[in-house]
Formats: C-alpha cells, sequence, structure tokens
C-alpha cells in the first residue's frame, strides 16, 4: 500500500487533533497519563487512519484488524482514537475517569466497544496479541494484530515469555511497536532498569525489527507496509519518540508522566498545537 | 471403595470429546501436558493444541487472546503454578474483562504426595474464589469432572475447575447430573451435615458409616461448586442438623470451609469444624501417610462430627 503526500499530511493533522483531544480530556478530568499518551499518538493515528481494517459501527467485525494497548495507562490515546474512528461520540471523551464513565482511568473492554481487551496491568498485552494472532491463523483468516508497548514495559519478563511465543509460533500476523520515550515513572528508563540494545533483544528473540523515528509519519507509514510483507517471523518497530511529544512544556518531562496538564497548562499547550504547521 | 479413575485423567478424555463436537475448543498447556491429560487433546488435535512451554503467565494471556479471537480456551497445568505464577495475569486479563476461558489445573492438594510442598497447591480455590467474575468447581470423580468439563464448555464466562493426581472411587451414577451452582445432597443426616468437595466427599461418605455404627446420622454434601456457592443447601442442612463440618484437600482458610463459614454466619449461625490444611504447606510423602498426617481421613472427619455435635449441645 503506497501513501500520497496528501494522505500523509492528513495523517500528521489528524495525529495533531488527537493530541489537541487527548489534552483536554486528560485536563477536564484533572489526572491521568498525559506524557505516554503523547508519545504514541503518532504511530497510534497511523494505525487507526492509515493500516487498520475495522468497522467502527460494528466493532465485533469479524474481518477487523486488532489493536492491543499493551502500556494500558496511555487509555487518553486510546479513547481519543476511537472517538475520531467513530466508535463514540467525542463528547463522551470529557468524561474520562469520571464515576459511571465507559472511558475507565485503564481501557477496561467490558464496557467500551473497540477496546479489544483490559488493560493496565503492565507487559500482559503482547501473550493477549498472540493469542488473537493464533485465532486468526487457525481461522484462516488474514486479520493482523497490532500491539503498543512501552519502553519501560519491557521490564516486564511476561514480554518475553511472549516474545518468544510469538517467534516459536511463527506469527507473522503481529506487529509490535515499541514506544521508546525513554522515560518511566521513577525516571529515565535507563536509570531505573536498562532495556537496550532493544533492537537487538527483539532480533535475537527471532522476530524482524525495523528501527524509527515514532514521530515520522513517513517512516511510521512505511515500517508498517513493510510488517505486512514479513513472512515467518513477527516484526517489532522499534519507535524512538519523546516523551509528551507535541507540547514544548511536556516534552521529556518525567513529571508530566502520571500528571494531568493544568487549566494554564492547557491554554498554553492548546496555542502551541493550534499554530503547529504540520511538516 | 475401589479406586476407578483420576479426575485428571476424566479431564484428558473430556477434552477430546469436546474437541470432536466444537471445533472452536483449543488447549494450552504450560510443559505439563503428559501430566495434565491434554496430552490426549493434543494428538487428537495437534493444530489445535498450543504448548507455551514453563511460561504460565504468557499461557493465561495467550489464552485470553484465543478467547477475545472467537475460540474457547481451556488452559492447563499444576494447580499451583496455573492460580499462583499466574494469578494477576487472570485478574487482569480473564476475569476483569470477562472472558470464556477455562482454567483446568491438575495435582491439586497434598495428594501430589512425594514432590513435596513446592508443589501441592492448597491456596487455589481461596485465590480463584476471590476473583469477580469466576466460577470455581472441584469435582469429586471421574463422572463428575467429565460432566463439569461440558458445563464450562456451556457457561460463558472464566472458570477453575480442579482435578488430582490420583485415581478416587467412583461415586456417581450415570444417571447423575452436575449442574453448576448445585450441590449434590448424598444424604440428608440428622445430627450433623459434611459438605465435601473433591476427593473429601469420597472420605465423607467413608465417615457418615463409621458414624452410623456409633448411631450418629451424618449427612454427606457434595460441594462440587464452591463459586457459586449453592447456599441455600448449606443453610437447609444447617437448618436440619444444626452443625456442620467442611472437608476440602486445601488450607480451611478461603477455600470450602471459608466460604460455607461466610454463608453460615450471615444467615444460619451453626456451629462448624473445618477439616482441611490447617494454616500450613504440605510435605512430601506417601498419599495415605499425608492425608493422615494432614487430618484428612474419613477418621478425622468422623472426628471433626463428633466435635461440633458436643458444640451444638452447650
Amino acid at each position: 500500500m503506497g501513501i500520497t503526500q496528501e494522505q500523509l499530511q492528513a495523517l500528521k493533522d489528524r495525529a495533531r487533533r488527537m493530541r489537541i483531544d487527548i489534552l483536554k480530556a486528560l485536563s477536564g478530568c484533572g489526572s491521568g497519563h498525559t506524557g505516554g499518551s503523547l508519545s504514541a499518538a503518532d504511530m497510534v493515528a497511523a494505525l487507526y487512519f492509515y493500516k487498520m481494517k475495522y468497522d467502527p459501527k460494528k466493532p465485533d467485525w469479524k474481518g477487523r484488524d486488532n489493536f492491543i494497548l499493551s502500556k494500558g495507562h496511555a487509555a487518553p490515546l486510546l479513547y481519543t482514537v476511537l472517538a475520531h474512528a467513530g466508535f463514540f461520540d467525542p463528547a463522551e471523551l470529557c468524561t474520562l475517569r469520571r464515576l459511571g464513565s465507559r472511558l475507565q482511568g485503564h481501557p477496561d473492554s467490558k464496557h467500551l466497544p473497540g477496546v479489544e481487551i483490559s488493560t493496565g496491568s503492565l507487559g500482559q498485552g503482547l501473550s493477549v496479541a498472540n493469542g488473537l494472532a493464533l485465532a486468526h491463523r487457525l481461522d484462516k483468516a488474514p486479520n493482523r494484530v497490532y500491539a503498543v508497548l512501552g519502553d519501560g514495559e519491557l521490564q516486564e519478563g511476561q514480554v518475553w515469555e511472549a516474545a518468544m511465543t510469538a517467534a516459536h509460533y511463527k506469527l507473522d500476523n503481529l506487529c509490535a511497536l515499541i514506544d521508546n520515550n525513554g522515560l518511566q515513572i521513577d525516571g529515565p528508563v535507563a536509570k531505573v532498569m536498562g532495556v537496550e540494545p532493544i533492537t537487538d533483544k527483539w532480533r535475537s528473540f527471532g522476530w524482524e525489527v525495523f528501527d524509527i523515528d515514532g514521530h515520522d509519519m513517513g517512516q511510521i507509514v512505511a515500517a508498517l507496509d513493510k510488517a505486512d510483507a514479513v513472512k515467518g517471523k513477527p516484526t517489532a518497530i522499534v519507535c524512538r519518540t519523546v516523551k509528551g511529544k507535541g507540547v514544548s512544556l511536556f516534552e521529556g518531562k518525567v513529571e508530566y508522566h502520571g500528571a494531568a496538564p493544568s487549566k494554564e497548562e492547557l491554554a498554553v499547550a492548546m496555542k502551541e498545537l493550534d499554530e503547529a504547521v504540520c511538516k | 471403595m475401589t479406586l476407578n479413575v483420576a479426575t485428571r485423567d476424566a479431564y484428558g478424555d473430556a477434552l477430546v470429546n469436546l474437541g470432536k463436537k466444537r471445533n472452536d475448543v483449543v488447549v494450552l498447556d504450560a510443559d505439563l501436558s503428559g501430566s495434565t491429560k491434554t496430552s490426549k487433546f493434543a494428538k487428537a488435535f495437534p493444530e489445535r493444541f498450543f504448548n507455551i512451554g514453563i511460561a504460565e503467565q504468557d499461557m493465561m494471556g495467550t489464552a485470553a487472546g484465543l478467547a477475545v479471537g472467537g475460540k474457547l480456551p481451556f488452559a492447563s497445568t499444576f494447580a499451583v503454578f496455573a492460580t499462583g505464577r499466574a494469578w494477576e495475569q487472570i485478574r487482569q486479563s480473564i476475569c476483569y474483562p470477562n472472558l470464556n476461558v477455562k482454567i483446568v489445573a491438575s495435582h491439586a492438594g497434598v495428594t501430589v504426595g512425594e514432590d513435596g510442598g513446592s508443589h501441592q497447591s492448597v491456596e487455589d480455590i481461596a485465590v480463584m474464589r476471590v476473583l469477580p467474575h469466576m466460577t470455581v468447581i472441584v469435582p469429586a470423580d471421574g463422572v463428575e469432572t467429565t460432566q463439569a468439563i461440558e458445563a464450562v464448555a456451556e457457561h460463558k464466562g472464566p472458570c477453575y475447575v480442579r482435578t488430582g493426581r490420583n485415581k478416587v472411587p467412583t461415586l456417581f451414577g450415570p444417571d447423575y447430573a452436575f449442574k453448576i451452582g448445585k450441590a449434590h445432597v448424598f444424604h440428608e443426616g440428622k445430627d450433623a451435615a459434611i459438605i465435601a468437595a473433591g476427593i473429601m466427599t469420597a472420605e465423607a461418605l467413608k465417615a457418615r458409616d463409621i458414624l452410623k455404627a456409633e448411631g450418629i446420622d451424618a449427612g454427606v454434601i457434595n460441594m462440587s461448586t464452591i463459586k457459586p456457592l449453592d447456599t441455600g443447601a448449606v443453610l437447609e442442612a444447617a437448618r436440619r442438623c444444626g452443625a456442620i463440618v467442611t472437608a476440602e484437600e486445601h488450607s480451611i482458610i478461603g477455600g470450602l470451609g471459608g466460604a460455607v463459614a461466610e454463608a453460615l454466619s450471615e444467615s444460619a449461625p451453626a456451629p462448624l469444624v473445618r477439616v482441611g490444611i490447617k494454616d500450613v504447606f504440605g510435605s512430601s510423602g506417601d498419599c495415605d501417610g499425608l492425608m493422615k498426617h494432614y487430618g484428612l481421613s474419613a477418621g478425622d472427619i468422623a472426628a471433626a462430627v463428633r466435635e461440633v455435635i458436643k458444640k451444638k449441645k452447650r
């Protein structure tokens, strides 16, 4: 699948508008995970508005591709992309984290259509993605499975159990995207518990690996296309990203891992995102 | 009583039958398929069997994904690893999203024998029972295991079925009809009622015979579904007999004894004595020796009945 310059531009603008809605929802709630929602926004926009097959009117459509947000704390990003994709009214985004809302602090598949499985406890999404990939293979169906993992999340042992399983069963209908923003709650990943060399690790586990700039929409799209063509093994796309990407106030700041923007910060962020020229 | 079939063997055969009837059934194991008896399914349906290796956490997550993908997964390993090692995966990826995953564990309780305390799960019922959406079943014999496997396949939602390593007597005839959440009353009794599950139901029936010779009429109720508990059967027995003994090959904390205590204390307070593992770990030994050492024999249940009747008369 090729992409035109116009489509690429539209994707970039989509990601910019998603960032606006993510921050509005977070600020309205007063809590939530800002940094990791923004760092993964470009890859998730590309998945939903370029790559994946789905029908928002029929969230359980058998022919759909599956998206698993293994780093469940980026829930505001998942909710925003689902709302933009038409799974529910974007007006509902303002209910984020409120009592009775379908938009729980971490994704809850029981209540929100479009969420394939509840996540939040780290390290579990890739195993679930493996199960889905195996189900599609049993059905001889062409559906593809995508999972987004955090880099701090790679510290969980279960991730590497799942990495072995995916390679063992040659799950070439599976693609994992690693949001390598370099920060976790307690500080830089490299200081808390180093996970590098990430690409070597995945390669040595038997995966095809692409190492890209996770904010370069052209690179994201190209890597997703290349993953389609990989046969006999799963693909990991290591996306080098910046935590809080898109708003200079939040970029690279560990403080915004689990904090929402204040009203004042939101105003500054909105100005920057509204004025952002999509390059 | 003659020993006929281990509940794990009945599970293995039931899985194969289920696999013939339904092609959405898939089975996962964590390198113990020869012991859990999922190897029978693996042989019959190799394309629908997934060995995940010694990685129980990944196995539970993979089972969850297969369920999301429309399959009916059965995940098996030893009870201690299934429920202990992978507890939080069962919580987050199976129970919280209420997925249709069946966890059938083998080698539960101290009758694992010589392998010792590290491998003897005496906490699994407690840690599964506490999870919302989870159904917990402890079959007493091969007949009940076969029917329980068919029942959990029809039931929508996560289920935990506990099986054992050793051959057990067959207690149920072909006319038995297992139903999730329904106790089976073998004997109503008058002086006290023994509520038992798993291999302890056979011991309870033996205890009844011991007590009968002493002129004590002890009821025997097989409570194979620990959750949802057949509260009606518990309260009825309490009102009828005025005293209850529970018997399980599990810690007396949080399992069948715990569940019955909760039901009794809220609705029909009656003296209760819990037969089970007394807040200790298991150890190596032969099965009969271990049953006696941990106070799980028919004689121990009979003693508990005498004790609870004394409490009643106070």
